[in-house]
């Protein structure tokens, strides 16, 4: 066991396994009501929830090396796939093994509490490796792109997600009660919360697209709906799992409403513009990794910056 | 032997490193056929990885009755590959030239079916340019002709040949695609045969979207 996790973090893994409970009976009963729905996407859609939500909790509850290495390992999972879409050059073969290579990199320095390596590695080291390596291969058509898709994909898949590791190493001080463990919850619970809400406010209300271009399913309604609720799950929790005051936690609870909504319009854009609608098909339900963590990609990095400006 | 290396080796790396995309698994042997049925499962070719990825996808109880054809002059050119390729991988060596005249290439590859084996071929002959689809050799009809009832399951595969195309030594992860299609059998008339399982596996190829890699 690591240095004892908190009992409001105990209490809140506990509780999004409630939520699924709630979910999965409610799914069963939909389906003695009304047989005539097909129900089978949603079915797999929440086991798939089941296994990850378990995966996540082996990951928090086990040592901090274990919980770092499961972050790298979806940063892993999240590069391949990734880089299976985008078109990509036989001559860079090399240069994606790099890019692989930045991963366990990238989560020692968290491992290390190196901040400034953190924080520096992939926007600085690794943005001058890569062309480095391309040009001494030399192959100069479709230079450009192939160096611009492979860095942007690295600093979504492995930049943006390596900051929900990070919060597990920030200092006690920075949250005493429950520690980096409790905001790594409130983050990804929020995030995947505020996800699900606005795919329900959506369903249930959704008229005015925000975006019709990118993603038609994504209204008004469903951004407005779900920003909500996640701002008022987020300031019920905020008590027991951060070090926030209420103010705070408003402006925290918007950052990951809005914030999620935007990483997940980007992923959609990335889709729209391959030509494909799921980025995978790892979890079955929900398409691939991508389609799951693509919130993440934003409110990781701006949930962390927050906190780390307000309280480290 | 061979099952140790497989659930070892194999499986954890193409569960970790590659990673399958597979599509109608349920067409493939699954041994509840009734005891010792037959297959010929056809593939195109891209990769080393092809034949491992092939015979991780069937039940690991099957896995001693897998039996990959391969070529003797490449498999069998040193003693360690020779011991490698038909221990581990249980291989039918043939011979891709320079054989007596009249002698039957595919013999040991009969035999096999008899024995209710099920048998790996690349009718492409060569892992040749990796994610090309090359043009299938006709030995692959005149084997299904001599065994009219033994399925000839054909499968497409793309990704291996980018992560470990021909000449390289180091795999680059990729996610890649596996696609099973329906059982063909073998026809009196090889190239109806060969145009009915080529036009199989192009409908096959056309079911995912590949992004380019050149």
């Amino acid at each position: 066991m690591k240095d004892r996790l908190h009992p409001y973090v105990l209490a809140a893994l506990a509780g999004i396994f409630g939520v699924l409970v709630v979910a999965t009976l409610a799914v069963w009963l939909v389906g003695r009501l009304r047989p005539q729905l097909d129900l089978g996407e949603m079915r797999a859609r929440i086991r798939s929830w089941w296994i990850m939500a378990m995966a996540f909790a082996v990951a928090m509850v086990l040592t901090r090396k274990i919980s770092l290495v499961f972050f790298a390992f979806v940063s892993f999972l999240a590069l391949k796939e990734y880089l299976s879409l985008i078109p990509t050059r036989r001559a860079d073969r090399s240069v994606l093994l790099i890019a692989y290579l930045s991963i366990p990199i990238q989560y020692l320095w968290i491992g290390m509490e190196s901040y400034g390596m953190f924080i520096v590695f992939i926007p600085v080291y690794v943005f001058l490796l890569l062309p480095m390596r391309m040009v001494l291969i030399g192959e100069t058509a479709g230079f450009l792109r192939s160096v611009g898709t492979l860095h942007w994909g690295l600093m979504a898949t492995v930049f943006s997600i390596s900051h929900v590791a990070y919060l597990l190493v920030l200092p006690s001080r920075v949250n005493p009660l429950g520690g980096g463990a409790a905001l790594v919850l409130y983050l990804v619970f929020l995030t995947q919360a505020n996800d699900v809400a606005q795919f329900l406010w959506g369903k249930s209300l959704g008229r005015h697209p925000v975006v019709p271009t990118v993603s038609p399913n994504k209204t008004w309604e469903g951004l407005l709906g779900g920003v909500g609720t996640t701002v008022v799950l987020g300031l019920v929790l905020a008590r027991w799992l951060t070090p926030f005051n209420l103010r705070e936690a408003a402006a925290a609870t918007l950052l990951i409403g809005f914030g999620g909504f935007i990483g997940d319009i980007v992923i959609s854009a990335l889709k729209r513009d391959l030509g494909i609608k799921d980025s995978g098909t790892l979890l079955p339900g929900h398409g691939g990794i991508l389609d799951r963590i693509d919130s993440l990609t934003y409110t990781a990095p701006l949930f962390f910056h927050y906190t780390y400006y307000l309280h480290a | 032997m061979q099952s140790l290396f497989f659930w070892l080796v194999v499986r954890p790396m193409v569960l970790v490193v590659i990673g399958l995309n597979v599509r109608h698994r349920e067409r493939l042997p699954s041994g509840r056929e009734g005891g010792g049925a037959p297959a010929i499962v056809v593939a195109n070719h891209n990769s080393h990885l092809d034949t491992v990825v092939l015979m991780t996808l069937m039940p690991s109880r099957l896995l001693h009755r897998v039996r990959p054809v391969a070529a003797a002059d490449y498999f069998l050119r040193n003693r360690v590959l020779a011991w490698f390729a038909r221990a581990i991988m249980g291989i039918i060596p043939i011979e891709r030239r320079g054989r007596e005249p009249g002698a039957d290439p595919l013999a040991a590859v009969s035999q096999a079916l008899d024995r209710g084996e099920i048998v790996i071929l690349f009718p492409e002959g060569t892992r040749g340019e990796p994610e090309r689809l090359a043009a299938f050799k006709s030995g692959v009809a005149h084997l299904a002709r001599r065994h009219p009832r033994v399925p000839v399951i054909p499968i497409f595969m793309h990704g291996l040949g980018k992560t470990l195309p021909r000449g390289s030594l180091v795999p680059v992860p990729f996610f890649c695609d596996v696609f099973v299609g329906e059982a063909l059998h073998g026809l009196e008339d090889y190239k109806a045969f060969m145009a009915d399982l080529t036009g199989r596996m192009q409908q096959l190829a056309g079911e995912g979207t590949f992004p380019p890699w050149e």
